[in-house]
């Protein structure tokens, strides 16, 4: 089956996001995979959102371009997406408002539900017509009521037997009236069908705050930014129960310095923000570096420069991650491909903070950060915390910077009996303020030998998917990966390197692939092709076939294939 | 029990003679051994500017960070193990220009912290510029022409944002900075000791003659617990009227306190484990 894409817009406000978790749970549910993706403007009401739920009978990793299955709650909708339909494809809208259809193709299904009557007389509130859309949705899909009943249940429980029951009577009626008028025009796409794997449909956000408590973070601060807000809104209903505090700071300069003094006193601890806000933090960054802290920052790129595109998505923050702070430190910088990577990227990130006693940056976007996605539950059987060297009774001669061949030096827990003196000024072994030659020379090579050791010990080589050889290599990083995995399903000869260690940067395994490349394809999401020029700078090769998109829209697996067409 | 002097390091003090930083010191060490602070329950984290050097010269658990940013740092440390006295060391400078906007939520949530603030109403580090507590029309390399901004009240301040405990001394008398730190300390919630120290170096004005001429203590009839009252006393400043000791202390729960996950034992104690969460996995089925 090829992916079959189905799309819900209308104002904001109406919940068009939680009708696309519907759908996709449905979808999940009934044996299927998903992935979603949800666009809306950095507004509460009144602008416009759209939730793409793609489905499929294999895992499915990217939105598309096209539709196959459009419903409009308003114009707008129509207006903003019909070129997306393609012939065959279907559009819904509402029998009982006023649309401009003059522009749809005859080769559209254009299916007249009555929502709002059926919403109003049946549910008694207008709010319940994306819930007659999905009854309607379901019989011209062939999708099963029962689990839609169930979901229904799930959701609406607290609020009453009687809320359930109307958003069930609603949905019937909806799947009544289709059955009804359009009996000939259902097609297989939601029809039940056996699959042994009960998925979850999660999105980059959720998957990093469950890895962030699987890890053991015991702290976390965070002032809401989009895209990374519903980190916040997961950890905190949590903090109680697993035993961790989560803090909303007064900015993004306190959060980090909240998480350093809880790192310094020895608890797991983090921070989450977008690029503007890891602005503020970048002087914190090079704090954590210098006193050799422990602290896991995410960072969720959006459209940038400046506030830019709040709610849409980019990769242009890869060399300030890799620059951010004064001076040189140890940066580790790592950016997972999807949630699932995210999540365990997220549990790695604790252990190398406290490992390198050192600052870890989770990159990821905005696509990774509210795109749903279905997976088998995520499994931590294999992860054990690993603290590095972390001591937690009296030792006597204790100093904090003490040299070290791999560069890492005792951390104590505060309050135990040792001494310690963590410094943001440059000190001597004892931490104690030191500006003499020997000191600062001892001081910086300790602090950069635990590069030197990361690189040894735990950098991970990218992933080469694909054939070994191929006509043309695709070289991308973050979000792009599902995009250009969707899109080599049509590509044969194309295989992808995907580049999740940014720093330490893996530039001989990544040398060994692209001097082998007979083509080489940068994908990024950003003006600059800022991988591209950091593979140049690491390895001596040039990128100079790129596909750069900085509209704040996810890369299509369309666009990839036009791109790489191009070059076979 | 250990002797001041126990809690000094080899370290040379490298503050200008005279400085009223030598006040504050003395009188924290003096503290520090009445109180028994040390390694095993106390942690110091300072910001930058003169007052930032005491970690080098104090035999104490410390977390030297940035300009403006020791009460956030101050604040993580006494959330994830409230078992510690928790002491910033900052300056004007520092705690009001730079670090202005941590100050006061600092005191709004009532962190259970004690802060001593160094006010010498000049930078002295960077050589002299006018800081928020120089006077309305002081000279300095910043301000060749005089100064012309109003100076901040920072116990007024803290007190309009919600702090419990606000005191003032002078750095020169060590006994009284003692008693008001351990008082601070023994305070649940956020304590402000604004402690008034000549920069002999850079202020003309603020000199030992002046405070010691214009700054009188509270005596027995204040009521530091109304609040009015100490609103009242903040606004006094000037020739003869600086009152000094405690402005105002009243007892509201800390942020610490309200929360449960630290209401046994603090959150750093005991071994780090893997959670297990499954059963929230389940729950994106």
């Amino acid at each position: 089956m090829k992916p079959f894409v189905f799309k819900i817009g209308g104002q904001a406000g109406f919940g068009i996001a939680s009708t696309g978790l519907t759908m996709d749970k449905i979808a999940t549910r009934s044996g299927y995979y998903v992935f979603d993706y949800l666009e809306y403007p950095s507004i509460i009401r009144g602008g416009h959102n759209v939730v793409e739920t793609i489905i499929s009978d294999e895992p499915v990793l990217s939105p598309f371009q096209h539709t196959d299955f459009l419903i409009a709650f308003g114009q707008e909708t129509i207006d903003r997406h019909y070129k997306e339909l393609r012939p065959g494809s279907a559009l819904m809208v509402d029998s009982d408002g006023k649309f401009d259809l003059e522009k749809i193709s005859s080769r559209i299904n254009i299916y007249k539900i009555p929502l709002n009557s059926i919403a109003r007389e049946v549910g008694g509130s207008m709010l319940m017509r994306d819930m007659v859309a999905l009854g309607a949705v379901l019989f011209f899909l062939e999708g099963s009521l029962t689990i839609l009943f169930d979901l229904i249940e799930q959701e609406f429980k607290r609020k009453g037997d009687e809320v359930v029951k109307k958003n069930q009577a609603v949905a019937q009626h909806g799947f009544d009236y289709a059955a009804k008028h359009y009996v000939d025009k259902q097609r297989v796409v939601l029809t039940p069908c056996i699959n042994p794997d009960r998925q979850i449909v999660i999105t980059g956000n959720e998957a990093i705050a469950l890895g962030a408590v699987a890890a053991g973070m015991q702290f976390a601060s965070i002032y809401p930014m989009t895209p990374t807000s519903n980190i916040l809104h997961v950890l905190a209903p949590l903090q109680e129960q697993y035993g961790f505090i989560y803090k909303q700071p007064e900015d993004e300069i306190s959060a980090i310095n909240m998480a350093i003094g809880a790192g310094f006193a020895g608890a797991r601890s983090m921070v989450a923000t977008a690029g503007g806000g890891f602005c503020l933090m970048a002087e914190g960054y090079s704090l954590a570096g210098m006193t050799e802290t422990p602290v896991v920052i995410i960072e969720g790129m959006r459209g940038a420069p400046s506030t830019g595109l709040p709610t849409w998505t980019e990769q242009g923050d890869l060399r300030f991650m890799l620059h951010a702070g004064q001076g040189d430190f140890p940066r580790i910088v790592i950016a997972p491909g999807d949630a699932e990577e995210a999540f365990h990227v997220t549990m790695q990130a604790f252990n190398l903070a406290e490992k390198y006693q050192t600052p870890v940056v989770v990159l990821v976007d905005k696509h990774i950060c509210e795109s749903h996605q279905s997976f088998l539950p995520f499994t931590t059987g294999s992860y054990k915390i690993n603290r590095g060297k972390f001591v937690t009774k009296k030792q006597n001669g204790y100093e904090r910077y003490a040299l070290s061949a791999d560069g890492i030096s005792p951390r104590s827990m505060v309050g135990v009996g040792n001494h310690i003196v963590a410094n943001s000024d440059e000190h001597s072994t004892d931490g104690f303020t030191s500006e003499e030659i020997k000191d600062r020379d001892e001081q910086m090579e300790k602090r950069m030998q635990k590069m030197a050791t990361c690189e040894k010990e735990d950098l991970l080589e990218p992933k080469l998917y694909g054939p070994k050889d191929a006509k043309l290599t695709i070289v991308g990083w973050g979000s792009s990966k599902g995009a250009i995995l969707e899109a080599m399903k049509d590509l044969p000869h194309v295989n992808f390197l995907h580049c999740t260690w940014l720093s330490p940067f893996p530039a001989t395994a990544i040398k060994k692939v692209l001097q082998k490349s007979k083509k080489i394809l940068n994908i990024e999401l950003n003006f600059t092709g800022q991988l591209g020029g950091l593979i140049q700078e690491k390895t001596g090769i040039a990128l100079p076939h790129q596909l750069l998109k900085y509209n704040g829209r996810p890369l299509f697996p369309e666009e990839v294939i036009l791109a790489a067409k191009k070059l076979l | 029990m250990k002797h001041a002097d126990e809690l000094t390091t080899k370290n040379t003090c490298t503050w200008c003679t005279g400085c009223g930083n030598f006040g504050i010191w003395t009188a924290f060490r003096e503290a520090a051994v009445q109180q028994k602070w040390d390694d095993n329950n106390t942690a110091i984290v300072a910001g930058i500017g003169c007052h930032g050097h005491i970690i080098n010269f104090l035999q104490m658990t410390a977390f030297e960070g940035l300009h403006g940013r020791a009460i956030p740092v101050a604040s993580g440390v006494k959330m994830v193990n409230n078992r510690l006295n928790v002491f910033v060391f900052t300056g004007d400078g520092d705690c009001l220009s730079e670090g202005g906007n941590h100050f006061i939520h600092a005191a709004r949530r009532n962190q259970n912290i004690t802060v001593i603030l160094h006010d010498n109403a000049v930078y002295g580090l960077t050589t002299g510029q006018t800081s928020p507590r120089s006077p309305k029309g002081y000279k300095s390399k910043s301000t060749p022409f005089g100064n012309i901004e109003e100076p901040l009240h920072p116990l007024r301040l803290a007190l309009s944002a919600g702090a419990t405990f606000l005191a003032r001394a002078y750095a020169g008398d060590i006994e009284h900075v003692t008693e008001l730190m351990i008082a601070a300390n023994n305070h649940p919630g956020f304590a402000v000791i604004q402690i008034l120290q000549p920069c002999v170096t850079f202020n003309r004005e603020y000199t030992h003659d002046f405070f010691q001429e214009n700054i009188y203590r509270l005596d027995d009839q204040y009521d530091a617990t109304n609040q009015e009252a100490a609103y009242a006393k903040t606004l006094e400043w000037g020739i003869k009227k600086i009152p000094t000791g405690i402005l105002y202390q009243v007892r509201k729960p800390t942020y610490e306190e309200q929360i449960p996950q630290i209401a046994t034992k603090p959150l750093v104690n005991g071994e780090l484990k893997k959670r297990d969460i499954s059963r929230l996995l389940s729950t994106y089925i």
